[in-house]
């Protein structure tokens, strides 16, 4: 287990529980309705015992019918009562826990959306994910049972003793006698529980993920015959767990009869004493029953406070957590100024820009190059050479660190991120499809896409065919990450989500992945189609895309190294000729038709 | 139902007999002893009525003292022993499950989703846990207790008895219908959950494109609307469920209303003692309990029943892929292959993959298997292991039909490498050595020299001592390859079938890996798949797919000089090399 999962020190924090408390202001009304509610209704339930001493006393004793009738229908109003005012603030209490929740949820999921994505690097997908759903779960126990509940449990506690006090003060202090050891007994039952429950949890978790692995890569185990050492190695996980459980058993096993055994103490404790003073002392047989029901009503509100004293525990550590990522600070690129509309020409500019994704492990050193409008520029270099991050910064999704990045003159910090990144397409390599249908992958819920224009982008870029297709259409379901698509498919998506937008600025990460050579020329005249009269930006890994680009920049180690045509950078014999060179001498051999084509199109390039 | 729960749930049960029977008899014990407690009650009441000496009275504290005390003691026995042995019947229960689905072929897996399987082995599991446990106590505990306190009651007065019991019914119906209500609400709930889970996650995993397509406003609307369908469904089971213990509640009230008011009655007109009426309250308060678990129990059995059918479904699923009987286990393997005719369709499936196909593999040769996305390259791979089972006389292994060879034989002499590499959260030493007991250090380090993953694994934060996966670092795709690939060489198998696992490594790799691998491939019989000529040009054979057919055979230079379908794709793709830019 992690060490977020696990109980933060502190059981009560007072600034946390201020905050936490400010999400039950807008319901204020509710709250306090509730709180008068839960406080009547526990009044009302003492009166049972009372009634039923009433009863024994002049009614049953003095025989006495038309009393006892009198006194049961007391009873059912009494009973009546109780059922309505428990079921009324369960209900308001609920709902304010539900409402909550959703302002929560709401509350990080839109906080989410704005946190720079350098967030998302250092934070796994799973702890995240925690956060919003279990975290917030947690919290809505606090508010729907704890913070009303308590109320319940105190004047129930007070009721019960007020009552007892007023039948006999002495048989009050006989039942009282018991109380240190319900409470011990109930605190270490509940360090053991917890302790327990922690293990379990842990154990389960492993046994789930195992499972999860194995049934994931069975063949693989299969294939290696591995069953055996695994069967062995899930009979010793799954044990573990069953042990955990066991001893959970066995505290429960041993607190329920213990605690039954101190109310047995209590009601041996009164029959003594009591019946000695029924005896001797005049008090009523009625009292004596009353007070061994009260004796049993004493003991609920106590373990419910111990409970939700626990519940408190838990909500502390999910409250720190949520708040610690309320807290972080959102992304600092969603403030720029939004300036009058002038038409979005495309113009970037990277002047002087370093970055580094961590301290001083430059990934661009100095960089500096600009793509004039309605040029297409093509970026190239060796992996890691800091082509990827090129782009995620002229996308702002990271701020350089030195240098600035302007489009259309103005620096990216004076945009309106959402403006900007409205005027930019993307394809990005790694394709990343929603489950939802082809349509909505295209659309991303932008009503302003109708079916028409999203099926003419389709076309353009030659996703049409294979959409039309599916069994569906354009209304076929994507399942998770676009699993039932080829790669060469889900690159023709991305091209059709970025052209439908229409522009003003494209951006391409190619994907290396290979495909079939049909889907291959797709693609490449997709590229041709989509580049075609827009400023373009692709990082390019095949020369038939180069050869439709004005210009080619080459990036190594994270400097621009060279600039110019295909032609020219061949003519001037540096890295790009090299890297060239090495792969066609790698290949020479029966080559001779690949030859022509490439001299064919170098020329074609250096006289463009 | 029953029939099910007598052939295939009492094995279990039976397996712990002894601690049930203890469990069992201990409900029976501590019952009898706790339910003579009103009785000393009554006693004592009675004895309190027509006056006492303080010795009686001692007594009778004493001995609600000693009841509560002997009856405690069989109650933890009771919880201890039936509530354990549902512990232990579910982890017989899960060992047998993961056993059998290890015995589970592929297709098993590519039809039911893993989040099903994986459910069935926790909630199923736990719903015939709670059954077997929690449930049957309870069972067994309220009919005890019924019988036993209805016995003193009617004892006491059948008339009372009878009147008083008449809304008990009424509150296990509640409980029942109330339970069961709340069950399915609560299901369809967790599912909308799960959805707010999935909307998260996806939303996270697919950041980049949500931030540069500025779709953050949608994505929050879309997030709402699942929530408050999420609360509204909430709060719709809030209100069947808030109903439920104010309702029990009542209705226990009014037992015990009915008991004093037709009790007092019956003080009254002089049928009853006043301490005999204490008991019968008393003993009605006992029966609360048991009565307000009998619904639960009947849902717990309701639940565990289908859940249970749900996991014996699973649990028969033939493994269609076993050892056949006689099966051989020859003393060495040559590594001959044979494919003789072989026509092969997925089960299921509408066509066939491979249509008449026929090639040999002679020992310690090379065979390479192009062609294009869907040719059935992969299945011929598959059908070796019996991943999938070829049909009868179409796959053979030194001559003999590899459905006749012991399954862990057959396996143990291949050493495969999949299309998918396939990753444990383990280190990455230990996934090297996956295949084999206790792979020395060496021998690790040797086989990831040859898959050239040895300078990989230098830099990775531990070396090969470096956890991957769930609790580790992620390796990327070309990594992967090649530590299966090492997890492949290890094994030492003199069959060596390589499934297109080159395809995440850039070129200059493959050509390295392929240069170690040599040296293995020498000894021993290789299939290889590709769809990169570089990888395959030296093989002795080269087999061209299309569509299930063998379309061309020869060696690289034979099928060059045709100037047939290999010829055309090894231009193409001297052409493609040519224009990539590293």
């Amino acid at each position: 287990m992690s060490h977020d999962e696990e109980l933060h020190g502190k059981a009560y924090d007072h600034r946390l529980m201020q905050r936490l408390l400010g999400y039950l202001r807008p319901y204020r009304g509710e709250v306090i309705a509730a709180i008068v509610i839960v406080i009547v209704d526990a009044l009302v339930g003492l009166a049972g015992p009372y009634l039923t001493k009433q009863a024994i006393d002049h009614g049953i004793r003095n025989r006495n019918l038309p009393f006892l009738n009198q006194m049961a229908m007391v009873y059912v109003s009494v009973l009546l009562v109780g059922f309505g005012l428990g079921y009324l603030q369960y209900q308001i209490m609920q709902r304010v826990g539900q409402r909550i929740m959703l302002d929560l949820r709401l509350q990080l999921f839109t906080h989410l959306q704005r946190l720079p994505l350098a967030w998302f690097d250092r934070n796994p997908v799973g702890r995240v994910m925690t956060r919003v759903t279990n975290d917030v779960d947690v919290l809505n126990e606090l508010f729907a049972s704890g913070v009303v509940g308590v109320f319940g449990d105190v004047f129930a506690l007070v009721g019960v003793i007020v009552a007892m006090a007023k039948l006999n003060f002495e048989l009050l202090a006989v039942a009282f006698s018991v109380l240190p050891l319900i409470v011990i007994v109930t605190l270490v039952f509940r360090v053991k529980m917890r302790r327990s429950f922690r293990d379990i949890r842990t154990r389960l978790a492993r046994l789930n993920s195992f499972l999860n692995e194995n049934l994931g890569g069975m063949s693989t185990v299969q294939l290696l015959n591995r069953e055996r050492r695994n069967h062995e190695e899930f009979r010793g996980i799954n044990a573990g767990h069953r042990d955990a459980n066991l001893d959970t058993v066995f505290y429960n096993a041993v607190f329920f009869p213990v605690m039954e055994l101190i109310g047995a103490v209590a009601l041996s404790l009164i029959v003594w004493y009591g019946g000695r003073q029924v005896m001797w002392e005049g008090i009523t047989l009625g009292i004596l029953v009353a007070f061994i029901q009260y004796t049993q009503r004493f003991f609920r509100p106590i373990s419910d406070l111990s409970e939700k004293y626990g519940i408190l525990q838990q909500a502390m550590a999910s409250a720190e957590r949520i708040f610690a990522l309320l807290d972080t600070p959102a992304d600092t690129a969603l403030g720029g100024s939004r300036e009058a509309e002038s038409a979005f020409e495309g113009r970037v500019e990277f002047d002087h820009v370093w970055f580094a994704y961590e301290g001083e492990h430059w990934v661009l050193e100095d960089v500096s190059f600009s793509v004039a409008p309605g040029e297409k520029v093509a970026i190239v270099g060796a992996t890691g050479s800091g082509k990827t991050t090129l782009i995620s910064l002229l996308l702002r999704f990271y701020a350089p660190q030195r240098g600035e990045i302007r489009v259309d003159g103005r620096p990216l910090a004076d945009w309106d991120v959402h403006e900007l990144r409205n005027h930019i397409g993307v394809a990005l390599q790694d394709v990343f499809l929603f489950s939802g249908t082809i349509t909505s992958n295209l659309s991303l819920g932008d009503p302003s896409l109708t079916d028409e224009v999203l099926e003419t982008a389709a076309r353009e870029v030659h996703a049409h065919e294979f959409i039309a297709e599916l069994p569906e259409g354009s209304r076929t379901v994507v399942l998770e990450r676009g699993a039932t698509l080829s790669a060469g498919q889900r690159q023709l998506l991305a091209f059709a989500r970025a052209l439908a937008r229409n522009p003003g600025l494209l951006i391409l990460d190619e994907a290396t992945s290979s495909v079939d050579t049909h889907t291959e020329l797709l693609i490449q005249d997709a590229l041709r189609r989509l580049m075609e009269g827009r400023t373009s930006i692709v990082i390019a890994h095949r020369l038939s895309t180069i050869q439709h680009v004005d210009r080619i920049v080459v990036l190594h180690h994270g400097r621009v190294r060279e600039t110019g045509t295909h032609g020219e950078l061949l003519r001037l014999g540096g890295i790009y000729s090299r890297l060239y060179e090495l792969q066609y001498l790698g290949q020479a051999g029966d080559s001779g038709s690949g030859r022509d084509s490439v001299g064919q199109n170098a020329t074609i390039n250096a006289s463009s | 139902m029953p029939g099910l729960f007598r052939t295939r749930l009492f094995p279990y049960l039976a397996r712990h007999r002894r601690r049930l029977a203890w469990g069992l008899a201990a409900i029976v014990v501590t019952n009898i002893v706790a339910l003579s407690q009103p009785q000393v009650l009554r006693v004592a009441v009675d004895d309190l009525y027509h006056g006492v000496t303080a010795a009686k009275l001692g007594r009778s504290a004493l001995l609600l003292f000693g009841i509560a005390l002997v009856s405690g003691l069989f109650k933890f026995l009771m919880r201890r022993e039936v509530v354990g042995v549902s512990r232990h019947i579910e982890y017989d229960l899960r060992n047998d499950l993961f056993g059998h689905l290890q015995k589970l072929p592929l297709e098993h897996f590519q039809h039911a989703r893993t989040g099903e399987i994986m459910s069935r082995a926790t909630n199923d599991l736990s719903a015939v846990r709670m059954m077997v446990g929690p449930g049957l106590m309870y069972l067994v505990n309220t009919v005890v207790v019924a019988v036993i306190s209805l016995g003193f009651m009617i004892a006491i007065s059948p008339r009372l008895t009878a009147l008083s019991l008449l809304p008990l019914p009424l509150v296990t119906l509640t409980v029942w219908y109330f339970g069961d209500t709340i069950h399915r609400r609560f299901e369809d709930i967790q599912a909308r959950f799960a959805g707010i889970s999935a909307r998260v996650q996806e939303n996270l995993a697919g950041i980049r494109v949500v931030r540069a397509f500025a779709r953050e406003d949608h994505e929050i609307d879309q997030f709402r609307v699942l929530n408050e369908d999420y609360a509204r469904r909430n709060l719709d089971l809030i209100r069947v469920s808030g109903a439920f213990y104010p309702a029990l509640a009542f209705l226990s009230g009014v037992a015990a209303l009915l008991a004093l008011y037709l009790g007092g009655r019956e003080v009254m007109a002089g049928h009853i003692t006043l301490g005999a009426f204490v008991a019968f309250t008393v003993y009605l308060g006992m029966l609360n309990w048991p009565v307000v678990a009998l619904g639960w129990v009947v849902n717990l059995f309701q639940r565990g029943a289908a859940s249970f059918a749900r996991l014996v479904e699973l649990l028969d699923e033939a493994p269609r892929i076993v050892s056949e009987p006689g099966s051989v286990s020859p003393a060495r393997c040559a590594g001959a292959l044979e494919f003789r005719r072989l026509t092969f369709r997925y089960p299921g499936a509408d066509r066939d993959v491979l249509r008449d196909v026929s090639f040999e593999v002679p020992a310690g040769t090379t065979v390479a298997i192009v062609g294009g996305t869907g040719a059935g390259k992969s299945t011929v791979l598959a059908l070796v292991p019996r991943l999938f089972d070829p049909p009868p006389g179409t796959v053979f292994l030194d001559g003999r039909d590899v459905r006749t060879l012991d399954l862990q034989w057959l396996r143990g002499h291949i050493g495969y490498v999949p299309q998918d590499a396939f990753l444990f959260s383990a280190t990455v030493g230990e996934n090297i050595g996956y295949g084999v007991e206790h792979a020395p250090a060496d021998a690790i380090l040797g086989a990831a020299r040859i898959a050239h993953f040895e300078g990989d694994a230098r830099t990775l934060p531990a070396g090969f001592d470096t956890l991957v996966g769930e609790r580790g670092i992620t390796l990327s795709g070309g990594q992967k390859q090649r530590v299966t690939i090492a997890r492949a060489v290890l094994r030492d198998a003199p069959v060596l079938l390589l499934d297109d696992c080159l395809s995440s490594v850039d070129t200059q790799t493959e050509d390295a890996i392929l240069h170690g691998l040599r040296g293995v491939m020498r000894e021993r019989t290789t299939l290889i798949v590709s769809h990169r000529v570089s990888a395959v040009r030296d093989a002795d054979q080269i087999l061209v797919l299309d569509g299930g057919r063998i379309v061309e055979r020869g060696t690289h230079d034979a099928l060059v000089a045709a100037r047939g379908r290999y010829a055309r794709l090894a231009r193409e793709q001297q052409l493609e090399q040519e224009l990539e830019v590293p």
